[in-house]
């Protein structure tokens, strides 16, 4: 084995990409990155109530499958881009994967649009970044960006963009849109905290 | 015995069978490392070429420090190894704290990212 080699700490940022089932958050993932999927066997553990295990005794783990993909920027640096499992049961993982996420895109669909609230939800409450990506596929424009936001009740700087998870410009253009986003309230709370 | 009598033909063949082997049979059992640690872009990387012979070890180990010779994230470690991160996680214990490999957490991200950095993924990802 030789003894050249790299052993330069990548910085690594983590992207979630959620949204309901169907919404295209493999589809996404899978254009602007080198797809792959990963394992996540997790345990089940009765905390509190004892009880919930009732009936799945024999039954301890849980896998689930989640995809992944990772964008190099540089040698340096690193994006993972995580697809989040979209039912409820999953919420541990979400916690885990937005851990220090440096933010997250919400795919929704028009035709289904209530399927990405609890996504919203869920980042509003951790005060996690996020931008809403409207996937318009099969060219079915049917409201624009503005009024998804309306709809949505977002928060009025949260962007909404339109786009098609298949194309991979389309897609990084959402990134793109995130980390931009992500800079300005960086930049806001940091000069909200010198003048204060 | 005959618990499901009226089974339908096999759907799940092969891989898609799932693993032979329960997964935490590779770790004895073990669910949860020794410490809560190895975010999922944590990196590790290998302190030594080779693992010296140990009865303890099994072929994931050796496997894992093949694959973190050179700094590779926890995440893509599962991935490569087709491994699910729980596991990886148990088997990094081992090798941590035998001395085996080092470990690079994401530094903590409450005082927010980096704008050097978000210019710089900005810049990276227009050039893609």
């Amino acid at each position: 084995m030789d003894s050249e080699r790299s052993d330069r700490i990548p910085v690594a940022l983590k992207i979630l990409i959620a949204g309901g089932f169907g919404a295209g958050k493999t589809t996404m993932v899978g254009s602007v990155s080198e797809i792959r999927p990963l394992q996540t066997e997790e345990i089940l553990t009765a905390v509190d109530g004892a009880d919930d295990l009732a009936g799945v005794e024999s039954k301890r783990t849980t896998t689930v499958t989640m995809d992944f993909g990772r964008i190099t920027i540089t040698d340096d640096l690193q994006l993972y881009l995580f697809g989040t499992p979209g039912q409820d049961r999953f919420w541990f993982l979400w916690d885990e994967l937005s851990q220090g996420a440096l933010g997250a895109v919400v795919l929704a669909d028009t035709r289904r649009l209530a399927e990405c609230f609890p996504s919203i939800d869920y980042f509003e409450q951790r005060g996690t970044p996020f931008v809403v990506a409207v996937n318009c596929f099969d060219a079915e424009r049917r409201f624009g960006a503005e009024a998804v936001g309306r709809a949505l009740d977002l928060d009025p700087d949260v962007p909404v963009v339109e786009f098609d998870a298949r194309e991979p410009l389309g897609a990084r253009n959402v990134l793109i849109e995130l980390v931009e986003y992500v800079a300005r309230r960086q930049l806001t709370s940091a000069g909200s905290r010198s003048r204060g | 015995m005959a618990a499901e009598p009226q089974r339908a033909s096999h759907h799940w063949l092969d891989r898609d069978a799932g693993p032979v082997v329960r997964p935490y049979a590779l770790t004895q059992g073990r669910v949860a490392p020794a410490a809560t640690e190895f975010d999922l872009v944590a990196f590790v990387v290998a302190t030594m070429p080779e693992l010296p012979p140990s009865p303890h070890l099994q072929p994931e180990h050796h496997a894992i420090m093949a694959a973190c010779w050179e700094p590779i994230s926890v995440v893509e470690l599962a991935s490569k190894l087709d491994l699910s991160i729980g596991v990886v996680r148990v088997l990094l214990s081992d090798l941590r704290s035998a001395g085996l490999i080092s470990l690079y957490e994401p530094p903590a991200a409450s005082q927010g990212h980096d704008v050097d950095v978000l210019k710089a993924v900005v810049n990276g990802l227009r050039a893609l």
